[in-house]
């Protein structure tokens, strides 16, 4: 009686976001249309005076970083060999897949003329950032569909190209954490050039370090919030003997950026912009004092950490922070210098929650039909291991 | 030697004949808006009682330049900074890095372009003053080689220091700039970013870009590195607990390291 009324409530629940979902996509399309017969000035709130909006901002800024979980996942468990952490690689993995191709997809509503995405494989500028940040999407997103390869052949039973796959494990993970770290950094490094633009509390020459190591911080937040994620979804259990580790490494990173993100403060005189708290000064103060002293705080107690709802308060909360950090680089920081003020359309917000929306779904399909979680896997028993998982012999 | 223009505010009277001029030159769609856009390359303002002209700065090393992923836009040997549409993908980073704010985009079209000043490219490279320079009835738009046109622009302070400030803008702003400016008010006041660094704004992006190949090679070494050791250990681990024997090679070195103790006289006893 009481089971069926639960299975109830849960079938309606996945009835609603179905709903939300389809209604989203609807949207999406039509957004799509104007967009792409229209011009950006018909969809979205962009001007000469404000150039990069919620697509950057958002879909590539967040997207990329929100995708660190799985080079850092990755590296711990290949590279330092920390093997115990290898159930929680594969959802991790297959985020970051997700992430970069709605990253390519949000480039393909942003860019100008986005039939010509494979220009920069062609015409080559080496001095730009922009460069760098197409080679790096390019790139990891080939490395990440690859990591992902032996899911597959595991669901179909592939067992030869599984073995041959594993010589390349070692490498691809190596080539994967040097890309990742050159994305991240340079998606910071972008900001570089505009020192007469970029409100003072966020510019500073070493945005390249803080982006990459706030990625990382976000990154765990990311795939301890999956699990509590997944858990919900597929009645799974929280792994907290993985997460809690995760999360002290968490509060460690967050720490040095933290302490960096302070020093700069000092250094380049913004403190005084916090003294009267204006519309930069607040925003600053929400987003340092939230997203990054607070989780680093409440995460510092083993029992808030060993809670799974401290936990996944505490790793929500860094997520929040990174959002807020991405958003205020690219809209708030450059508002005054614009000397307008840029809130996103109803139609570009639309698209960035429809692709939000796309990844979610994809995650909870291809949850349900490939061997992502350990206890989807075919045989237990494993020996020896490949990229994403134990070999079976 | 490379060219640009000389804008002596000071004899502007704002007729507009060279926003007219320009966009007759590189076939712009009339009317002839307040501001640059993508459409309008070339605007007289009036700030503080000063006509000052809007236009691309033409800089020495240019921020665009430098920023375009694809090499839409270059600087040519002779002083332009021209624009490659049919390479643009339209990621609008000229737009967010210039440091005069003078690249534009056509916001209202399906197939969008950048659209900036390129100092009549054409027309310089046949010989020509730029179509602005041409039009100008008082003289204030001068068209020349850039270094005559630093001394020009210095004998006018010189004569009449009552008259200008004392200030050459473009001759040291991000580095230079293929168009100079001489005026009555200081430029601060006149739309211009304040203050403009003296050096290159590439710079900024070139002192991280720099590294990136150094960094590659390094990170490459230390995580192979990493896992080589984390590796060894765990293979270490297994022979010694029996789950795997030692392979070939390693049995041979271990027998090698055995022959080689007990000739030297170096046999550990128990």
């Amino acid at each position: 009686m009481n089971h069926t009324a639960t299975l109830g409530v849960r079938l309606s629940r996945v009835g609603f976001w179905q709903a939300v979902f389809g209604l989203l996509l609807l949207g999406m399309g039509g957004v799509t249309v104007v967009r792409y017969m229209r011009g950006l000035g018909a969809t979205t709130n962009l001007s000469d005076a404000f150039p990069w909006g919620l697509w950057i901002g958002f879909d590539v800024l967040c997207g990329v970083g929100l995708a660190a979980g799985a080079f850092t996942l990755t590296a711990v468990v290949h590279l330092f060999n920390l093997r115990r952490f290898e159930p929680i690689v594969r959802p991790a993995v297959l985020t970051a897949f997700l992430g970069y191709l709605l990253v390519i997809a949000g480039l393909l509503f942003d860019l100008g003329q986005p039939w010509r995405i494979w220009h920069a494989l062609v015409f080559w500028n080496p001095r730009s950032v922009m460069f760098e940040v197409a080679w790096c999407v390019m790139l990891y997103t080939a490395v990440l569909a690859l990591e992902c390869l032996p899911v597959v052949f595991e669901r179909f039973r592939l067992e030869r190209p599984r073995r041959l796959f594993r010589l390349l494990t070692t490498p691809l993970v190596i080539v994967g954490v040097i890309l990742s770290t050159l994305h991240q950094s340079s998606l910071g490094s972008l900001y570089l050039i505009v020192p007469l633009k970029l409100h003072p509390l966020w510019y500073t020459p070493l945005l390249p370090l803080l982006f990459f190591i706030s990625a990382v911080g976000a990154g765990i937040g990311m795939v301890i919030l999956e699990s509590y994620l997944s858990q919900r979804a597929f009645g799974r259990h929280l792994e907290m003997e993985l997460l809690e580790p995760l999360a002290r490494v968490m509060v460690v990173v967050l720490g040095v950026y933290g302490l960096l993100r302070i020093q700069v403060l000092l250094r380049n005189g913004g403190i005084a912009e916090l003294r009267h708290l204006g519309y930069e000064g607040s925003m600053f103060a929400l987003e340092l004092g939230l997203g990054t002293v607070l989780p680093v705080l409440l995460l510092a107690f083993a029992r808030v950490r060993t809670s799974p709802k401290g936990l996944v308060t505490g790793a929500f909360l860094v997520v929040l922070g990174f959002v807020m950090n991405r958003l205020n680089v690219s809209v708030t920081g450059m508002e005054a210098a614009a000397g307008v003020r840029y809130v996103p359309s109803g139609m570009e917000i639309l698209v960035s929650l429809g692709l939000v929306g796309l990844g979610f779904a994809a995650f909870s399909l291809a949850a349900r039909y490939l061997p992502i979680f350990p206890e989807k896997r075919p045989r237990p028993g494993a020996r020896g291991e490949d990229l994403l998982g134990p070999v079976e012999d | 030697m490379s060219v640009g223009l000389l804008f002596d505010a000071t004899r502007c009277i704002a007729c507009g004949a060279c926003s007219a001029a320009c966009k007759e030159q590189n076939n712009l769609p009339l009317p002839i808006e307040p501001t640059l856009t993508a459409y309008t390359w070339t605007v007289v303002r009036e700030r503080q009682g000063v006509n000052i002209r809007s236009l691309c700065m033409h800089c020495l090393e240019p921020t665009c330049v430098s920023v375009c992923p694809v090499g839409a836009l270059v600087k040519t040997a002779r002083g332009p900074v021209v624009y490659d549409a049919a390479k643009c993908i339209g990621c609008r980073y000229c737009i967010m890095a210039c440091p005069f704010g003078v690249p534009k985009y056509q916001w209202d079209r399906a197939i969008p372009i950048v659209g900036k000043c390129i100092l009549c490219r054409e027309r310089v490279e046949a010989g020509m003053p730029t179509a602005c320079a041409s039009a100008c009835p008082t003289g204030a738009t001068l068209f020349g080689e850039r270094e005559a046109l630093v001394r020009e622009a210095r004998s006018r302070i010189h004569g009449r220091p009552d008259l200008y400030v004392d200030h050459i803008f473009g001759l040291e702003e991000v580095g230079g700039t293929s168009v100079l400016m001489l005026s009555s008010a200081p430029f601060e006041g006149l739309g211009f970013k304040n203050p403009l660094p003296k050096h290159p704004l590439p710079m900024l992006t070139w002192q991280a870009l720099s590294k990136i190949p150094d960094l590659v090679l390094m990170a490459g070494v230390l995580l192979y590195g990493i896992h080589w050791i984390t590796a060894r250990r765990e293979y270490v681990r297994a022979v010694a607990a029996r789950e795997v024997s030692p392979g070939p090679a390693a049995a041979l070195s271990g027998w090698l390291r055995s022959v080689w103790r007990r000739l030297s006289g170096r046999v550990e006893r128990p």
